[in-house]
């Protein structure tokens, strides 16, 4: 048992566990003391200042949320000597930031913004510092701009590309007034080892990190009459833009976002779900094929564990870290890509349009799939497979902006060819999913018998847990899978990047014997992706994973390999999974990167 | 000139040819009697924030972890002091034997010297003092061993928890506290950290005992203490003085005839001006009469010829500089103080808008997360209010 410690908050008494922080202990009475350096997903900086709270007895004031309760302590959270000091750090802040509001991104989503709104600062007293000095402002990458001129110094996203993804692109150079965040030698943020995950972007408070918008590219191919739009979106889409829609945190919004989608006016509505369940067929073929390479054959020039390619910023990241083990990666494109690239071939001949005059437009969790749409790779179907990457937070600015009420738009079903789904390919959207998926089809393929879990749920790889593990065993497998019977077959779950390096790293020095090991770059799986509404918190996710396994369970089908459009399209145009037509389409292969 | 009205005190460069019997003896006391001794001597820090030494030791002992550390502050990034620098050149033994009696009392088997990087020059020198001290501990079958760190001459890698993370390999940005070193210190570990001089009392009072230490000083500041004398004196240089003298007697000794104020502990200390330099006693917060001031050692002295806007104005300068940037009161704070000085020097706000100013020191003084952007209030409202005409004119 821990102790207990009491204190007095504002005069209430309570009594809090010891190690408890000021922050927390005001919470558990409903007191809210403005935070901006903190975020529940990051270690503590204590660094912004604008939580300090006065103890009774002593004239310096505490950062509540880097201060542990002590016995006997008396806090108060909004006296005049709190107020005046919170405001004075407040105004400095706005004196250092480029406060031009109306012209930042985040306007309406700035934690800065509504702190100086809740102060009511509405005159500058101290001198405006941010217009006499050079910023930089770094818009190269095709997925994260950063403009040093919004930018409060609160390292949450160094501490994030630290702490979250392991990755270490941003670092904090210079000291006194010529601190910043910046990267390797200064250079864009697309010319060093960041992922273009985005977890940056939704955790930084200000506008200074943002995602590269297509907003208005994507209007006006909307609105060009000779440009035919296809619109896909991802599984954890779904999950997530009720959010930025004044819905609450986990509400599946799939029929009114369909609904909205052709109000914008796409001229189809497709799904990237469909291609999701693809991928597991070619992915899980993949696996089949390696297992038997390399358990019957010995030849493991592909070799195990076999890892899953399907989130570019674990594809990325795997480039620059483990460029010498590139083989484990899966070659199958990601569901985003597989879809451009049929779209623009499969799609475009089924309904007769030329696929020169096709624009393909995918909504999208995350930041990294612009850099992927943009990688030279994908353009297998003879043009830009996929040609603009918004994030769900994009789609929410475009629904506003159309003056569509989303909480009254009708359910519409996603079109036909390209829109049909399984709940496996929803699972995609968490962490965990796609293993579950794979494991549904290839058990069965194996076998002939469903996955030998309660309702197909696989909980094991399910959950928040950073690294997750789960052995099949393969009994009565069918005959042409006989070097399969008996085998155990091991696989592994990892998201966010620093969990990743952790199983990875014990996968490099031989220590962990798997088969197959899911990756996802960010915490949660794409629902905690990097392009999804902002605030992302680790209570929001939770209601999102909640929401994906729902809509799973909601599906009259719940495996890839029944999907009915799926099975048409080997049908009628790729031949085989794994075959020629796959290799041409929906695989690709990966370069070496460097560390920095 | 030299007028020597304040006694010159000689302990801490005296030289002890037996230093090994010294430790010897020490080390035949029981760990409570020596902290006893080292808190009735009421010995303070000497690195600036003057806490009670003995006080920390036995927090530190107190401390449960089966690895601790003792660390030696020699960063002295202080402009104007080089007092450390002299002790560890002259008696770098009564540092070691301090650290490793710290070692032993607070269960300890390791010590680091944090040199400035300036000082670079010393190491070899000091690593040969190590190395006969560490044949000296073996011989005594004391387990314990000292490193040189070399600092990068941040200032603020002086700032204990900074000190840590920059050895640790990291940024150096000082930490929250709590929790405080002799919990959470050195890799997260128990630490003492002292700096140079403080070490080298504890020599002495080891060696003389506590009885002959408070005989220095007055009331609540006891001992003797080493300043870097400098600015508009004839006699500039290291000094070691007793602790308690008022400002006035310090001025008649090393003043120029012409002294219009006197910056007692550099940057981040006051500023005294004449009208006060009776009633302002050097030493540490207590219950004295007057004025006390906690100091690093460094004492300025100007005569009418300077300009206390450009004092001020440099000092500010330096703080916007070597704030480590972390945290908003401070970075941002240092930065309006001087375009706020600035511009009120130009006419572009209103004599008043130094009110405001003094208002935002006040805030920094309560909020920046450490000991430099908390004191940056100091010689900003000793100047501004003393001398508040050279500020506007
Ligand atoms: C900005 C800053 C710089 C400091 N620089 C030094 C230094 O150079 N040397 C030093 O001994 N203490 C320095 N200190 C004080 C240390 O944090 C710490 O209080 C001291 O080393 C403790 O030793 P003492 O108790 O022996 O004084 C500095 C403090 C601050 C806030
Ligand atoms: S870029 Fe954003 S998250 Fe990073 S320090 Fe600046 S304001 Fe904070
Ligand atoms: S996008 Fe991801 S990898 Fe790149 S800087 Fe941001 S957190 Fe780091
Ligand atoms: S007060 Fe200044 S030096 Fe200290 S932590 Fe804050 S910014 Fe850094
Ligand atoms: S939120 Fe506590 S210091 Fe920033």
């Amino acid at each position: 048992m821990t102790s207990k410690v009491n204190i007095t908050i504002n005069g209430t008494p309570l009594a809090v566990d010891k190690g408890t922080t000021i922050l927390d202990a005001a919470k558990l009475l409903g007191i809210k003391i403005p935070v901006l350096c903190y975020h529940k997903d990051l270690c503590i900086a204590g660094n912004c200042r604008v939580c300090v709270v006065e103890v009774v007895g002593v004239s310096k004031l505490f950062a509540a949320c880097a201060t542990p309760v002590w016995e006997g302590m008396e806090v108060l959270t909004n006296s005049l000597l709190v107020r005046n000091s919170r405001k004075h750090i407040i105004e400095l802040l706005l004196s250092e930031h480029n406060a031009d509001c109306t012209k930042c991104y985040r306007n309406g989503n700035c934690e800065l913004q509504d702190l100086s709104a809740e102060y009511k600062i509405t005159n500058q007293h101290f001198i405006d510092l941010a217009h006499t000095r050079e910023y930089t402002i770094d818009d190269f990458s095709p997925a994260i701009h950063k403009d040093d001129s919004r930018c409060i110094r609160c390292q949450r996203c160094v501490r994030t590309c630290d702490e979250l993804q392991s990755v270490g692109a941003l670092a904090v150079i210079n000291k006194g007034d010529k601190m910043k965040i910046s990267t390797f030698f200064d250079k864009s943020l697309n010319e060093v080892v960041c992922t273009s995950c985005g977890q940056c972007v939704i955790h930084c408070p200000t506008g200074a990190l943002i995602e590269h918008n297509y907003i208005e590219e994507v209007w006006d191919a909307i609105a060009d009459p000779e440009k035919y739009v296809v619109v896909q979106t991802a599984p954890a889409v779904r999950v997530g833009l009720g959010e930025a829609l004044n819905l609450s945190a986990g509400e599946r919004v799939t029929g009114k976002m369909v609904a909205a989608l052709r109000r914008l006016g796409f001229n189809s509505v497709l799904d990237t779900d469909f291609s999701a369940d693809l991928t597991i067929l070619e992915e899980g073929t993949e696996l089949l094929h390696r297992l038997k390479a390399n358990l019957v054959d010995k030849d493991n020039k592909e070799p195990l564990p076999m890892t899953t390619s399907c989130s570019p910023g674990w594809v990325k990241f795997f480039e620059h870290i483990y460029p010498e083990m590139l083989s484990h990666m899966s070659t199958c494109k990601s569901p985003q890509q597989m879809f451009g690239a049929l779209a623009k071939t499969y799609y475009a001949k089924k309904i007769d349009v030329d696929p020169a005059k096709m624009v393909c437009v995918s909504i999208m969790p995350c930041t990294a799939k612009k850099f992927e749409a943009d990688r030279p790779e994908m353009r297998d179907s003879g043009y830009k497979d996929v040609d603009y990457v918004l994030t769900t937070r994009e789609l929410a600015i475009m629904i506003k902006q159309a003056g569509i009420e989303f909480a009254d738009l009708p359910n519409e079903g996603f079109d036909t060819i390209m829109g049909k789904s399984t709940g496996a390919g929803v699972i995609f959207g968490a962490t965990g999913g796609v293993m579950e998926a794979a494991l549904r089809t290839v058990y069965e393929i194996v076998t002939g018998r469903e996955v030998p879990f309660k309702d197909l749920n696989i909980t094991p790889v399910r959950g928040l847990e950073g690294v997750k593990e789960a052995n099949v065993k393969i009994e009565k497998a069918l005959p042409e899978y006989k070097f399969l019977e008996g085998v155990e077959v091991k696989c592994a779950v990892a998201h966010g990047l620093a969990n990743a390096r952790t199983l990875m790293d014990s996968v490099k020095q031989g220590k962990a014997d798997y088969h197959f090991i899911e990756i996802m770059a960010c915490p949660g799986g794409c629902l905690g992706g990097g392009g999804q509404p902002i605030p992302t918190t680790p209570e929001i996710r939770q209601k999102r994973v909640e929401a994906i396994y729902e809509e799973d369970m909601s599906m009259s089908l719940r495996k890839s390999h029944e999907n009915p459009e799926v099975i048409g399209l080997y049908k009628e145009f790729l031949g085989q999974p794994y075959g020629h037509m796959s290799h041409k389409l929906l695989h690709t292969d990966y370069v070496e990167r460097q560390r920095y | 000139m030299g007028k020597n009205i304040l006694k010159r005190i000689d302990l801490i460069f005296k030289e002890e040819p037996d230093s090994k019997n010294v430790l010897k003896k020490t080390l035949s006391k029981s760990n409570d009697e020596l902290i006893n001794e080292l808190i009735a001597s009421g010995l303070k820090g000497r690195g600036g924030a003057g806490f009670p030494t003995g006080l920390k030791w036995k927090l530190t002992a107190e401390s449960k972890s089966t690895e601790k550390y003792v660390i030696c502050n020699a960063d002295e990034g202080e402009p104007g002091t080089f007092k450390d620098r002299e002790i560890l050149t002259q008696v770098p033994y009564k540092v070691l034997t301090g650290m490793a009696v710290c070692g032993r009392i607070i269960g300890a088997r390791k010590g680091f010297i944090y040199l400035r990087g300036e000082y670079k020059y010393l190491l070899k020198e000091l690593n040969a003092e190590i190395k006969k001290f560490h044949a000296i501990c073996d011989e005594l079958g004391l387990k314990f061993r000292v490193e040189v760190f070399m600092g990068f001459g941040a200032y603020i890698c002086g700032e204990e928890s900074a000190l840590f993370e920059s050895m640790e390999g990291k940024r150096g940005e000082p930490r929250n506290k709590p929790p405080y070193p002799s919990d959470f210190g050195y890799l997260g570990k128990p630490t003492v950290i002292n700096n140079v001089e403080t070490l080298a009392h504890t020599f002495t009072i080891f060696q003389h005992g506590a009885d002959k230490f408070r005989e220095l000083g007055v009331k609540d500041s006891h001992g003797s203490k080493l300043f870097s004398i400098s600015g508009d004196t004839p006699t500039p240089g290291i000094y070691e003085l007793e602790l308690g003298m008022t400002v006035e007697d310090f001025v008649n000794d090393f003043g120029d005839g012409d002294t219009k104020a006197v910056q007692v502990g550099g940057a981040s200390g006051f500023c005294v001006p004449r009208k006060k330099f009776r009633e302002t006693r050097i030493g540490y917060q207590g219950k004295l009469t007057g004025i006390s001031l906690p100091t690093g050692g460094s004492m300025m002295l100007f005569n009418s010829s300077r300009s206390m806007y450009n004092l001020l104005s440099n000092y500010l300068e330096f703080f916007t500089e070597e704030s480590c940037g972390q945290c908003t009161p401070c970075r941002v704070g240092t930065q309006q103080l001087i375009e706020g000085i600035r511009a009120v020097k130009r006419g572009e706000k209103p004599a008043s808008y130094l009110d405001k100013l003094l208002a935002l020191t006040e805030t920094m003084k309560a909020t920046a997360k450490c000991g430099l952007g908390q004191s940056v209030a100091n010689s900003f409202q000793s100047i501004v209010e003393n001398f508040r005409e050279e500020m506007i004119y």
